[in-house]
């Protein structure tokens, strides 16, 4: 299988991410798999003129593309030129670039939540009138129309993430090389099911504060992070606490909150990322799949009886009060 | 005399968009004109947000450069503050921030670098076979074996600030996660891989030996791991006279300490001085952006949508003392006095600016090495403290490539003015208004074109040398 990789407007995060996948490492893994890398604008010998002949040759339909993988939002600023980036050399701009090879692919794939809906690209009013490939924001129909299909019939597959996890591409490029991935396997917003049926929630090492609403006051407490820091963790689809990041790492373990990075719009929260909005002291925003009613009533019965060793703990950086000692009846 | 002019596009194995306009005379670069050909507008994007938006946003900026970014915006953050950071904090974001800078000269070196002496044009060189089998363009042995130590030694990271890139684990006052004993001695048990990788596959000898290198003379004899196979091939191809810098050398100091930075801070030319940041302005006269030429506290981005001429990129061309300045990682070791970067300094090139690297590479895994050592987890690692409602902060780090300045102004509670300028603003600037060329640019002057070639393998050579992050440079 063929795959060609665009960087359109982003970090290039998702790459350098992608490059921390382990056992084995990206470039056995994809050869493993049978994906061969046409092109890749941070990887790949050809420069210039020898890659613009790459390009040019899958335009004509002399290459066969099986998979266009996307990284980064598209400008169409400004005024719907999409000059705002102009891919290097080529006189044209990357919204006519990616638009053009898109219609080609067998497979389209969104990485990063720039690509899928605009992401941090699209943020504080847009500077670059940028979009995602088939959603702007959590509408669909961006660069792409709602109805758009590769051709091998998938929409887009929005493998959202800011950062993605470098497992959910490779996971993501291996069921597609072997034909494996259908619609059923995507979710409402494109994204592959099998990282977001689970919540960042999920394995959290700090669910025991969480359970009686131990909350942090400060970034470095140990408390959950929910009331007071801005973590919507119980919402944002991720398996990031199950699989871990970087050998076993998480937002929450690191100990700052989960922002949703793997939802669209999650750049323009409307209040500070690490603050929780609140209405007359009782945060907005809660676990969407729970009745508000048995939510506050749950959370204040749990407050009550919160243990003493949950409560120090969590307003402390480190673990003041570690659990009581069981002893073996003899 | 002929003239051609080389359009060349998309220069890859950087980070971001990058393209050059050569113009070639008698079989050389006459005039080079560099484009960095996306714009975002960050700096639009954060202003009316709440300060503390900022280390959410700005890592994003650059998803190889992130930890910088964020610790240049931890700074500038403190700095508008008043606030002094918990030294045990610093020490660990200076920790988290060297592991990354690392990882960043590892890519360099194996990902975007090397892989262009496995090309074909050199086919018959005496070393060829071996750069072809260790550093082929995703296949070498080596960049395979280098991807896998950079996400090993990555696993600091996730242990410290969460995950890499785009952690919000650097705070103005410290980091978030106070580390425990059982984090230090694992922290340690991964640097000591990383030193073994490194010793027995990248330079073949220990680290210490090449770090105590004192002459060019002596570098060039150095023999071991891939390391060597480098210098040989930079004896072989004279990558010494390639490329050469105008001698103007800025470093911001790195991996700030209550006792002072590591690298240390300020410019040389001919020999060390001082840095005043005072006399940063910032050129608009050849970028697509309105307004005039302003110091960072005063500077505003506003695209010239038309894309009028002579603008011809979204850099803007900082100057200091109105001169052009490059910086880097041979930059920091010139600024901080090493000896062999200084002799290398002589004839700052291709080599100077690889070695400088290499050389920096050897030293940070000690720096590393005794910030391990150094964490005391029964400290205080993150103090908190109130932004005032009208303040001014400066944020000044070292990403791996160079210099990294963040300067915030807020009023109202609210950033009411966010300028960067990342190092390759500073390396790959266009034209001033005197038409004075950016570092690039001028190093490019005289590199030899041969006939028909049409990427032209020792303008990439000069290009990569100074591993420029695109994304940051205009962001």
């Amino acid at each position: 299988m063929n795959l060609l990789w665009l960087q359109a407007a982003g970090c290039g995060g998702c790459t350098m991410s992608l490059l921390c996948a382990e056992t084995p490492d990206v470039f056995s893994l994809l050869e493993g798999a049978g994906i061969r890398v046409l092109w890749h604008p941070a990887l790949s010998v050809e420069t210039g003129a020898e890659a613009l002949a790459l390009l040019e040759a899958v335009e004509r339909d002399e290459v066969a593309l099986d998979i266009l993988c996307v990284e980064g939002a598209i400008p169409r600023g400004p005024a719907g030129t999409g000059r705002f980036q102009m891919l290097a050399g080529t006189g044209r701009s990357m919204l006519d670039w990616a638009g053009s090879l898109a219609r080609r692919a067998r497979h389209v794939v969104a990485v990063g939540t720039c690509a899928a809906y605009g992401g941090v690209t699209s943020a504080g009013g847009n500077p670059s009138d940028a979009v995602g490939m088939q959603y702007e924001g959590a509408h669909r129909g961006g660069l792409l129309p709602a109805g758009f299909r590769a051709a091998g019939g998938l929409p887009v597959v929005n493998v959202a993430g800011c950062p993605t996890h470098p497992d959910w591409v490779t996971e993501t490029l291996m069921m597609l090389a072997a034909g494996v991935l259908d619609e059923a396997g995507l979710d409402g917003l494109g994204r592959p099911r099998f990282y977001a049926d689970h919540l960042v929630h999920h394995a959290c090492p700090k669910n025991e504060f969480y359970e009686y609403k131990a909350s942090a006051r400060h970034l470095s407490d140990a408390g959950c992070l929910m009331e007071n820091l801005g973590c919507v963790g119980t919402q944002a689809v991720g398996d990031c606490n199950i699989r871990p990041w970087n050998g076993g790492g998480s937002c929450t373990r690191g100990g700052y909150p989960c922002i949703a990075c793997t939802a669209p719009e999650f750049e323009e929260p409307r209040h500070p990322f690490t603050e929780t909005p609140k209405v007359a002291g009782i945060p907005v925003g809660l676990p969407s799949d729970m009745p508000k009613a048995w939510f506050m009533a749950l959370a204040s019965l749990s407050k009550a009886a919160t243990p003493d060793r949950i409560a120090k703990n969590a307003v402390s950086d480190r673990i003041a009060v570690p659990p009581r000692l069981r002893v073996p009846r003899t | 005399m002929s003239q051609t002019v080389l359009l060349v596009g998309p220069f890859n194995r950087v980070e971001g968009d990058l393209e050059v306009k050569l113009t070639v005379e008698e079989g050389r670069v006459a005039a080079a004109h560099v484009n960095a050909p996306l714009y975002r507008g960050f700096e639009v994007m954060l202003a009316g947000k709440d300060p503390r938006d900022a280390l959410t946003l700005v890592p994003r900026i650059c998803g190889i450069c992130s930890i910088s970014q964020s610790a240049a915006a931890a700074r500038a953050l403190a700095s508008a503050q008043g606030l002094v950071p918990s030294p045990d904090g610093e020490g660990m974001a200076a920790l988290i921030h060297a592991v990354e800078n690392a990882c960043d000269h590892l890519t360099h070196f194996h990902l975007f670098f090397m892989p262009d002496f496995a090309r074909g044009a050199y086919a018959g060189r005496a070393w060829h076979g071996r750069a072809v089998e260790r550093f082929a363009a995703m296949s070498g042995t080596a960049a395979r074996g280098a991807v896998a130590a950079r996400a090993e030694v990555m696993h600091i990271l996730g242990l410290m600030a969460g995950k890499w890139p785009h952690t919000l684990a650097i705070q103005p006052g410290g980091v978030t996660r106070t580390p425990t004993l059982r984090d230090r001695v694992r922290i340690l048990a991964t640097l000591r891989a990383f030193r073994g990788w490194m010793e027995r596959d990248l330079f073949g000898g220990r680290l210490e030996d090449f770090a105590a290198l004192s002459s060019v003379e002596a570098l060039m004899r150095w023999r071991g791991g891939d390391v060597g196979l480098f210098l040989e091939i930079a004896a072989d191809c004279g990558l010494d006279r390639l490329g050469q810098g105008a001698g103007r050398y800025l470093s911001f100091g790195a991996y700030p300490l209550p006792e002072g930075p590591v690298f240390a801070r300020g410019l040389w030319e001919g020999g060390a001085r001082g840095l005043d940041t005072s006399g940063i302005v910032e050129d608009l006269s050849h970028a697509w952006m309105q307004g005039e030429a302003a110091h960072p506290w005063a500077g505003e981005t506003r695209p010239d949508e038309a894309m009028a001429a002579p603008g011809y990129s979204w850099c803007k061309a900082p100057r200091l003392e109105g001169k052009p300045w490059e910086t880097g990682a041979l930059a920091r070791q010139v600024v901080d006095g090493h000896r062999l970067a200084l002799e290398l300094a002589r004839s700052g090139g291709v080599l100077a600016r690889v070695a400088g690297r290499l050389l920096e590479l050897a030293r940070l895994q000690g720096v590393m090495e005794r910030l391990a050592e150094g964490i005391r987890p029964e400290a205080r690692f993150l103090v908190d403290g109130p932004m005032p409602a009208e303040a001014r902060g400066e944020g000044l780090v070292e990403a791996a490539r160079g210099a990294l300045g963040h300067w915030l102004r807020v009023e109202r509670g609210r950033i009411a003015g966010y300028q960067i300028i990342a190092p390759t603003t500073w390396n790959f600037s266009p034209r001033d208004a005197a038409g004075v060329a950016g570092p690039l640019e001028a190093a490019l002057e005289g590199v030899p074109v041969a006939e028909g070639e049409a990427v032209p393998v020792a303008v990439q050579h000069v290009v990569r040398s100074f591993d420029p992050c695109m994304v940051c440079t205009v962001h």
